[in-house]
């Protein structure tokens, strides 16, 4: 049988279909790996009980002849999202002990899809983080480590328990979720998979929310064909979230025929930025080399706006979370610290409940929207946000695809960044300029640095054409031939 | 634009955030940091552009009015901090 | 007539402009599915989404958007085909988002105007500045605990129109005239209930004073007064206590004041250091509120005859006066019993009923028109009694009063108490001769041109007859006989 863990949702699938092994005995070589990698600290909160159980009615459903999409996959589920009954936490001390009452519908598309839940995984505080440093609940370690050196790394942020949890073999495939690169960029820095779909396409509903016109859950998983398969069982029209499209979703596995022949891939001059690392240099030109090779068209292309991508983000997302995070005032749920009176109370919650880098991001937002700076900042910052979703529709009339690295480095140390919010924030530089837009995106494993720690390439696509997406990532992930993996230090 | 100590503290209780004095002066050089690299937004020529609503290109979708919710007063009071006979209790308001 | 204060200094001038929530008639909350009925168990129409927990989002009610442009059009006013939901952001106990969603920059209705109705049939413009969509917060009970506020959310999200006035009023009348017209066209309309008690109309009331002539001074704000009469003394005290600062050389800060109908005065309700920033953007969890000229032009073919309209054909198709009319608009119900009572009949005749007989016996037993014993229908028989020569005007108001207390028709009473109106010529004239042959002095005196005394003969013949002879009848037979 070898060992389950390493086989990818689509060979346990058809593992499963073949009666090769049971849910519960994948479910089981999960939770053994789950817990053997406590050291990462990727999950807040294990269900291994529910994961059994889950799993259990699986096999019997299988039995049935009425198998899901992801019948029997065990999951990781990125502690963002509400989940009926089990803690859920957003990595905040704000929500201390919060239970919902409810199960986001992402969460909910999933279950019925038949996959089990191992648990919660860990993240930055609110989603607000490129390294996972800021979660309560401590630090989430990269599995990769630098060759020769056993300093641990950052997973990347936000959803780095997701990126640990897959990459270390612990879940077959994790939610995260993208605001500004939150999937992406971790899924470069741990050697995986992370696919940002286009804003509407999954359900916003039941995930806690950072920044409202940002938010948008996806998969991570360990190739582009588990991500798919993913995608289209979290995806969907769901009344529930006002933002939610009433789009069928494509069946995005069968995107993948690894034929590109005539695609327009677009390489954007201005993210050739000055300081760009060599290897990231260098790896992006192997990518464009790889998609040329497989037919592919590479036009340059120019989006001009590109530079100030982060600046406008940087207002408009800790903005919006500034109203988002209102609700967390102890009144109806988490965290309560007593005051002298109510507004003494919600002064001493908040200050206590939330960490620095949330409540540096509060204030920015509060400022931002405050009077007499509205117009300078958050109505500035729009604006350019509207030239920059226009960059990408002209390129858009000339290519299908964009190829971009997705960090502008391979993981860090914890520390480097975490006392410099503005180079913290320059993860996100190649990421935030297609959320700004609402384009779907996707990051994929294309080499390793110098170091031995994984880099990947990004591909981005016009709105709701993720199929474009994935055919292009399937091409890049097979030229790139990336099968590495971190050594399972761990386990001890 | 740049904020002193006291517009921290203004902006800290708008936003219901507890900020103990010594702390106020470091909070103004972290955000005044930001804040000055967000400036170069002004380099942008925003004349005429309108600012973005919404980047899904759709309409607000309208729900019919039914009563198709609540009813499950436990649920809603389930995680409070402090709650009595169904309702949310708070220190108490003078107006 | 304004309101004039007079000072040490002169007089002074009152400004006042009215802010009246109304809440949208409707099933469900203006962004989620649950009820938004009045008087439950606390916390048990609350939904995720009212309550506020993470993750939740809202999906916008269409009852609201029709209502909202109902009223617009009732108002007179434009209507916005494109209109943004911003959230206005602050922290209290009952709003649990930390911000109500509310329409700032872009509201769903926009420029207006109505006609109130002052004394004598007297009437005036009122502009209208803005009709605006949001959600009403939760409650504050303060009075259940010692030491605690409770707080229920039943009322958090249910939709709310703001409608605002422009600062045209001049007097507490003036503004009492305005709310009740408010309140009339809305009934009319179906749009709100208009139930100030259980607060589903309630007012934020603007005051201001200043010398005639000179600009507008600096304003306070009532917040949330629910009667018209509380309205009044609350406008009467405030405009008193500004003109005492501005006279003894001091400034009115503007503020946010409380009316305390207990002590009948105001006192300021947030602090200063508290200023509120309330940090307006769109909602980022919705789109702009679209809708095209044929929904709207749906919606006016569909509106119900309204007020004014309703007065002008009073007056001008029925010939009633202006105070009659006005009278009988005010009020959508009983607008409705009088066209009931009308339809067919006379209607001076109709409204004299209406508004004598029927209001007094109202007033004076302090009903209701829903609870009036005597519906439309019966008074409309009765009506046609006194015009078909059944029985006297007179006769008719002893039937009336006997249909008040006993919901009996007026036919049943005529019969059972032999009321019926005796137009037999025979019998009548029988009772002339009596009373001319009774009294010959008087009939002397008549004659000699004392014209005044034929009333006397007609109670006369009256009184003999119990009151039930056609008095018509009788003139025709009792003047030819003085006459001679």
């Amino acid at each position: 049988m070898g060992d389950l863990t390493k086989l990818g949702i689509a060979a346990a699938r058809d593992g499963l279909n073949a009666g090769d092994f049971s849910a519960r005995e994948l479910t089981a070589a999960h939770i053994t790996a789950m817990v053997a990698a406590k050291p990462l600290n990727a999950f807040i909160t294990e269900t291994p009980d529910q994961a059994v159980e889950a799993a259990t009615a699986s096999d019997a459903r299988r039995a049935k002849g009425e198998a899901g999409k992801l019948e029997g996959i065990p999951l990781a589920i990125k502690d963002l999202f509400c989940t009926k009954d089990v803690l859920t936490t957003a990595a905040s001390h704000i929500l201390d002990g919060f239970k919902p009452r409810y199960e986001s519908t992402v969460t909910a598309n999933l279950w019925k899809e038949g996959a089990v839940m191992l648990g919660k995984v860990n993240l930055d505080e609110l989603a607000m983080g490129s390294s996972n440093e800021t979660s309560y609940y401590g630090n989430v370690v990269n599995p990769w480590r630098r060759a020769g050196d056993n300093r641990d790394l950052v997973p990347g942020g936000s959803s780095g328990g997701s990126a640990s949890a897959v990459a270390s073999f612990s879940a077959m495939g994790a939610t995260g979720t993208d605001t500004g690169g939150s999937i992406r960029q971790p899924a470069s820095f741990t050697g995986i998979v992370g696919c940002k779909p286009t804003y509407g396409r999954c359900s916003r509903w039941g995930v806690v929310a950072f920044a409202s016109s940002l938010d948008q859950p996806g998969p991570m998983a360990r190739s582009v064909r588990d991500t798919a398969i993913m995608l289209e069982a979290m995806a969907g029209f769901d009344p529930k979230d006002s933002t939610s499209v009433d789009m069928p979703v494509p069946n995005f596995e069968a995107a993948l025929t690894g034929d590109i022949r005539g695609l327009k891939v677009g390489i954007p001059k201005e993210y050739r930025t000055d300081g760009m690392s060599p290897e990231i240099e260098a790896l992006w030109q192997q990518g464009i080399d790889w998609m040329k090779a497989a037919g592919a068209e590479i036009v340059e292309i120019s989006l001009p706006h590109t530079k100030y991508a982060l600046a406008a983000y940087y207002i408009i997302a800790p903005a919006e979370a500034s109203s988002n995070l209102a609700r967390y005032d102890g009144v109806r749920y988490g965290l309560r610290v007593e005051g002298k009176d109510l507004n003494d109370m919600y002064a001493n919650t908040r200050a206590e409940g939330f960490g620095a880098e949330v409540k540096r991001r509060l204030l920015i937002g509060t400022y931002a929207l405050s009077a007499g700076y509205y117009d300078a900042y958050y109505l500035k910052a729009q604006k350019v946000r509207t030239r920059i979703a226009n960059d990408f529709k002209e390129a858009y009339e000339k290519v299908d695809v964009i190829l971009t690295p997705t960090a502008p480095s391979a993981a860090f140390s914890f520390g480097d960044k975490s006392d410099d919010p503005l180079a913290m924030y320059l993860n996100d530089v190649f990421t935030v300029p297609a959320s700004l837009a609402g384009l779907p995106g996707i990051s994929v494993p294309a080499g390793l640095s110098e170091e031995g720690l994984p880099l990947g390439l990004q591909l981005l696509g016009r709105p709701f054409d993720e199929e474009t997406v994935f055919r292009a990532a399937g091409v890049l992930e097979e030229a790139a031939g990336f099968t590495a993996t971190p050594t399972d230090w761990w386990r001890g | 634009m740049s904020l002193d100590k006291a517009t921290v503290a203004k902006v800290a209780n708008l936003a219901r955030i507890k900020i103990v004095e010594k702390d106020l002066e470091p909070m103004a050089a972290e955000l005044n940091n930001i804040l000055g690299w967000v400036e170069q937004l002004g380099e942008v020529d925003t004349e005429n552009v309108e600012p973005m609503t919404s980047v899904a290109e759709m309409r607000l979708r309208w729900r019919a009015d039914e009563v198709t919710d609540g009813g499950y007063v436990e649920d809603v009071v389930a995680n409070a901090p402090s709650r009595e006979d169904g309702f949310f209790a708070v220190p108490k308001v003078i107006e | 007539m304004g309101m004039i204060i007079q000072g040490a200094t002169g007089d002074w001038e009152v400004v006042i402009g009215l802010e009246i929530h109304a809440q949208v008639t409707s099933k469900s909350k203006l962004f989620s599915g649950s009820s938004a009925a009045y008087g439950a168990e606390p916390n048990s129409q609350v939904s995720f989404i009212d309550a506020a927990m993470p993750g939740m989002l809202p999906v916008f009610n269409e009852m609201a958007v029709e209502q909202a442009v109902r009223t617009g059009l009732g108002l007179n006013a434009k209507i916005n085909k494109f209109s943004v939901f911003d959230r206005k952001n602050y922290f209290y106990a009952d709003l649990p988002q930390g911000y109500q969603i509310s329409q700032y920059l872009q509201p769903i209705v926009g420029e207006g105007k109505i006609i109130i109705d002052l004394k004598e049939g007297e009437t005036r413009e009122i502009g209208i500045t803005r009709l605006h969509l949001e959600q009403d917060a939760g409650k504050s009970l303060h009075d259940q605990s010692p030491n605690q506020t409770f707080v229920d959310l039943n009322r958090s999200g249910v939709p709310l129109m703001e409608i605002v006035s422009e600062p045209d009023m001049r007097s507490p009348e003036e503004a009492a005239a305005y709310v009740k017209k408010i309140r009339s066209i809305v009934r009319y309309l179906g749009t709100c209930d208009g139930n100030m008690e259980e607060g589903s109309m309630r007012a934020d009331v603007n005051v201001s004073v200043r010398k005639p002539g000179e600009g507008f001074g600096t304003r306070c704000e009532m917040k949330n007064i629910n009667s018209v009469r509380f309205m009044q003394q609350a406008i009467i005290y405030e405009a008193n206590r500004q003109v005492d600062i501005l006279e003894a050389g001091g400034t009115v800060d503007q503020e946010t004041r409380l009316y305390d109908p207990d002590k009948g005065e105001t006192r300021s309700l947030r602090s200063k250091e508290e200023a509120h920033d309330y940090r307006y953007f769109p909602d980022p969890d919705l789109l702009p509120l679209e809708f095209d000229d044929a929904f709207i032009e749906k919606i006016r073919a569909d509106l119900p005859e309204l007020p004014d309209d309703k007065k002008n054909r009073f007056i001008e198709e029925m010939g009633l006066t202006p105070y009659d009319a006005g009278v009988l608009v005010a009020e959508k119900e009983v607008a409705e019993y009088f066209e009931a009572v009308a339809e067919g009949r006379d209607s001076k005749l109709s409204a004299n009923w209406v508004i004598g007989e029927l209001f007094g016996h109202l007033n004076r037993t302090g009903k209701a028109l829903a609870e009036s014993p005597v519906k439309a229908k019966a008074l409309g028989e009765l009506i046609d009694l006194i015009k078909d020569g059944t029985i006297s005007n007179r006769i008719a108001k002893e039937v009336f009063e006997e249909m008040f207390e006993t919901g009996k028709k007026a036919a049943d009473i005529v019969e059972e108490k032999g009321l019926k109106q005796v137009s037999d010529t025979g019998a009548i004239e029988a009772a002339i001769d009596e009373v001319i042959a009774a009294n010959p002095d008087k009939v002397a005196e008549y004659r000699g041109g004392k014209d005044k005394l034929f009333g006397f003969f007609m109670g006369q013949v009256m009184k003999a007859t119990q009151g039930k002879a056609n008095p018509g009848v009788v003139t025709g037979i009792l003047k030819p006989k003085l006459d001679g």
